[in-house]
């Protein structure tokens, strides 16, 4: 241990200021390209989930359409 | 003999593969980084001449070190991808840009705020922080380029021409100090001479530098698997896939 007090640890030695300002920037920056990482792979995911979403949809309202076509067939006969 | 290197080309298993290889990246590397932090701002003996701005060293030097090596393996993928005609290559080369430009970032910031106290100021156009800036706009370069295409094989294409290009670069970057007058100190550490660096200074930077060498691949096999679902949306794979998750 180089440091007596934790005060100490923190001023490093009067360059406080300049050794946080470098690790302090560098563990942002590195925790939030991960987070960036992390968010666009669920944003893909959701994208993707929404448009399959989208074509079950359409499936379902161009069968009901052809189902209702075919009950007004039987009607006017 | 190296055959069984080949269905890994396949964005399925290299997805496979990318998603059993990160925790084996990302869980040593934070450990050891970890470790190598503590033990270089709370342990390892200040510099006699510096103090403890000298600390800095432990995250500046990694940093530095791996913005190089990091390019140096985007190149040899866009060299694998072009010559071989191997689509994963390119998506590699995306995941790796974003990474190395932090990597450069870094190494430029660190220097910056070690700089200011020791040389009185935060940045000088030498022939290091110069290289070392050219490097992280080659980066970004790379990734505009990417990003600038629609067809992602054409760009994979002209991303691996340009981070081969581009390689010119690294030996600039690192005879910079031999080859011209500059503010900047000379290797710390090197292949094949002694480290100009005391034992219990030198083990946490060594530390370090795999720690961080772990981290970077780890957020590289995260990336991939993002670029390799996007550029495969299509594939029955990839819906199952997410499908199921």
């Amino acid at each position: 241990m180089q440091f007596a007090s934790l005060s100490e640890f923190f001023s490093m030695g009067g360059y406080g200021f300049f050794v946080w300002l470098a690790f302090g920037v560098s563990f942002a920056v590195l925790i939030g390209l991960y987070w960036l990482g992390r968010w666009q792979s669920k944003k893909i995911k959701a994208g993707v989930l929404t448009e399959l979403a989208r074509i079950e949809r359409i499936k379902a309202a161009r069968k009901a359409r052809q189902n209702k076509s075919i009950d007004q067939g039987e009607v006017t006969q | 003999m190296w055959k069984w290197l080949h269905p890994y080309a396949k964005t399925e298993r290299a997805h496979q593969l990318a998603g059993t290889l990160f925790p084996w990246f990302a869980l040593p590397g934070l450990i050891l980084f970890t470790l190598g932090t503590v033990w270089g701002l709370v342990f390892a003996p200040a510099d006699y001449q510096q103090g403890d701005a000298f600390r800095i060293i432990y995250i500046h030097v990694p940093s530095a070190l791996l913005s190089m090596s990091v390019y140096a393996s985007m190149a040899i993928c866009g060299f694998i991808g072009l010559v071989w005609q191997i689509r994963t290559c390119y998506m590699a080369i995306a995941a790796i840009a974003p990474v190395g430009a932090v990597l450069t970032f870094i190494a430029l910031w660190t220097g910056a705020t070690w700089g200011k106290p020791m040389w009185g100021t935060w940045w000088v156009w030498d022939a290091r922080l110069t290289s070392e800036l050219i490097l992280l706009f080659l980066y970004f370069g790379i990734m505009a380029l990417y990003a600038s295409f629609e067809d992602k094989l054409q760009a994979g294409k002209a991303v691996s021409v340009m981070a081969m290009v581009g390689v010119i670069n690294l030996p600039i970057i690192h005879y910079s100090v031999e080859w011209w007058n500059t503010l900047h100190q000379g290797a710390t550490i090197s292949k094949f001479e002694k480290p100009s660096m005391a034992p219990e200074m030198l083990w946490p930077l060594l530390i370090n530098l795999l720690g961080l060498a772990l981290l970077s691949g780890a957020l590289v096999l995260q990336r991939l698997r993002n670029e390799i679902v996007m550029r495969e949306l299509r594939r029955p794979w990839v819906i199952n896939m997410l499908k199921e998750q």
